[in-house]
């Protein structure tokens, strides 16, 4: 019998492994809720704090959808990473014959889906409920929503590889993620705080993520206008895979 | 390089930076045996194996499996290979048959899952969550996960470590029909009974060097020439005598008692066990 290792082969593997993340995502619903449900809480309590003030939703909408990417990519990955690492799953799975890319390609389509559904969220809520457009340039929200999931995916796969053990991932992710989500113009207008922060937070990609998707969702500035943030995040990006290819391990460190 | 042995293993080492975990193994495994790693714990077991089943990178020497290079990790040889880890390792919110489904589908010729539950004695919880499972029963479901793809090669990476007595028969039963199905095995294990039970070679592992190979019957009364002779003198006293010599130390020592005119009381002539082999070879210092 030949060996079945074509393309397709590859794909419906794939697909496999992207059901199965799938339908564990939801048996697990503290991971659930840390992926999906704080953005929309913070959606909600923050849309209800700025209710009526036109300016500060268009600030919201778009940050909470840059919230949202970095919730499903880096923050889920860092946290998956290291619990397949310690629970031996990662060791696993390198020892059949299901090729690593094909197994990450599952894991990457899962953490998509997640980001798809909540950009998708985001955008209803920020029409029906805060007034604000969302689509002003599809092809730049498509464009940024894209870069912003490799970025901070691989990003997330890089910062698993400082984390030592999954009872410490919580404290680890949110050093990072609270920290990000403030000074990055999440909730506020950026440029309305203290300039040592903005001086900080034009360093991290997020803002940059943040005024790319504000571009595409409420002023109308397209990918041309967005260059330089695009440049930030790509030089993130680089970052991110060159250190969540080297730092990889499949099994997690020896004590 | 002889093209019937499933694993041949050529004065392997492997350092960790300056810890030499293993230090010159040598052996071979023909297609249908079961071959024991016997030796306490850190004596390179575990190292050995995870080279043999591609985790890990040798430092010197050579390795063939099932005529591959394991370091290479060709997938041809993923395929034929089945592993049981030391520790396991599972989604805790995967079920028992639902597991064995999503791994079949990765071999080219993979084992009914239903089959699979049955061998290893999972009836009953083909539903039931990885995290509800006791240890045992996540050791089961890890042998039938290393048997999912129908492999010709198994590693068993100290497979019944904390099984209860029951437990460990019933294990031993399931390598044993492996071997009735013409597999090879390697295990590894820090029980002697264990390797004297299954093995039929077993090289005794310890400071990441095999001190001693054989067939365990062989091992116990055949290698060692050295043998105890045991008697009470006297005043009663028991006395023991380590030979490699016996006719003659027992001619001198009947002479010399016959001369005073005394009885050798207790007169005993003993080979070492596999136990006393194991025991003296592995003890510190």
């Amino acid at each position: 019998m030949p060996e079945d290792t074509s393309a397709t082969s590859q794909v419906a593997l794939a697909w496999r492994q992207y059901r199965l993340e799938r339908r564990l995502f939801w048996r697990n619903p503290s991971a659930a809720f840390f992926n999906l449900g704080v953005p929309l809480l913070f959606f909600a309590l923050f849309g209800a704090i700025f209710a009526g003030d036109q300016d500060a939703l268009n600030i919201l909408v778009p940050g909470i959808a840059g919230m949202s990417i970095v919730s499903t990519t880096f923050t889920a990955l860092a946290h998956n990473m290291v619990a397949l690492r310690e629970q031996g799953v990662l060791k696993r799975i390198r020892g059949t014959p299901l090729p690593g890319g094909t197994y990450l390609a599952g894991l990457a389509l899962h953490a998509i889906t997640n980001t798809v559904v909540q950009i998708a969220i985001v955008l209803v809520i920020g029409r029906l409920v805060f007034d604000v457009d969302g689509l002003r340039d599809p092809t730049a929200l498509v464009v940024f929503v894209v870069v912003g999931v490799v970025c901070f995916a691989s990003l997330g796969v890089a910062f698993s590889h400082l984390i030592p053990s999954s009872d410490a991932a919580p404290a680890y992710v949110n050093a990072v993620f609270l920290p990000l989500i403030f000074v990055s113009g999440v909730f506020y207008d950026p440029a309305k705080a203290p300039g040592f922060l903005v001086d900080i937070a034009e360093i991290l990609p997020l803002v940059h993520l943040v005024e790319g998707l504000r571009g595409a969702m409420v002023t109308g500035a397209g990918v041309a206008d967005e260059a330089g943030s695009l440049a930030v995040l790509a030089v993130w990006t680089a970052f991110g895979v060159v250190f969540a290819v080297r730092g990889f391990s499949w099994e997690a460190r020896r004590a | 390089m002889t093209r019937d042995r499933a694993i041949e293993v050529r004065d392997l080492h492997k350092a960790y930076g300056p810890v030499e975990a293993v230090r010159g193994i040598s052996f071979g495994v023909d297609r249908g045996e079961v071959y024991g790693l016997l030796g306490p714990n850190g004596a390179g077991k575990t190292t050995t194996v995870e080279i043999l089943e591609g985790y890990r990178e040798r430092t010197g020497g050579t390795v063939s499996v099932l005529g591959f290079d394991p370091e290479e990790r060709p997938r041809a040889l993923r395929e034929r290979v089945g592993i049981v880890l030391q520790q396991t390792g599972i989604y805790r919110h995967i079920a028992v048959r639902e597991a064995l489904v999503h791994f079949a589908a990765m071999y080219p010729r993979p084992r009914d899952p239903d089959e699979l539950i049955a061998l290893v004695g999972l009836e009953g919880k083909e539903d039931a969550r990885a995290k509800t499972l006791s240890g045992g029963q996540l050791r089961r479901l890890d042998l039938a996960l290393a048997l999912v793809g129908d492999p010709e090669l198994v590693f068993l990476d100290e497979p019944t470590t904390g099984f209860d007595p029951a437990a460990r028969r019933t294990a031993w039963e399931t390598v044993r029909s492996l071997r009735a199905l013409g597999k090879t095995v390697l295990l590894t294990t820090h029980y002697l009974e264990e390797a004297q039970a299954l093995a039929d070679r077993v090289a005794i592992v310890k400071g990441g060097r095999i001190v001693v190979e054989g067939a365990p019957r062989d091992l116990g009364v055949g290698a060692s020439t050295r043998v105890r002779v045991t008697y009470r003198n006297a005043l009663g006293e028991q006395v023991e005598h380590i030979t490699d010599d016996p006719t003659r130390l027992l001619h001198e020592l009947t002479a010399e008692a016959i001369e005073r005119g005394e009885a050798l009381d207790d007169l005993a002539v003993n080979r070492p066990t596999l136990e006393e082999v194991y025991l003296e070879l592995t003890a510190d210092a």
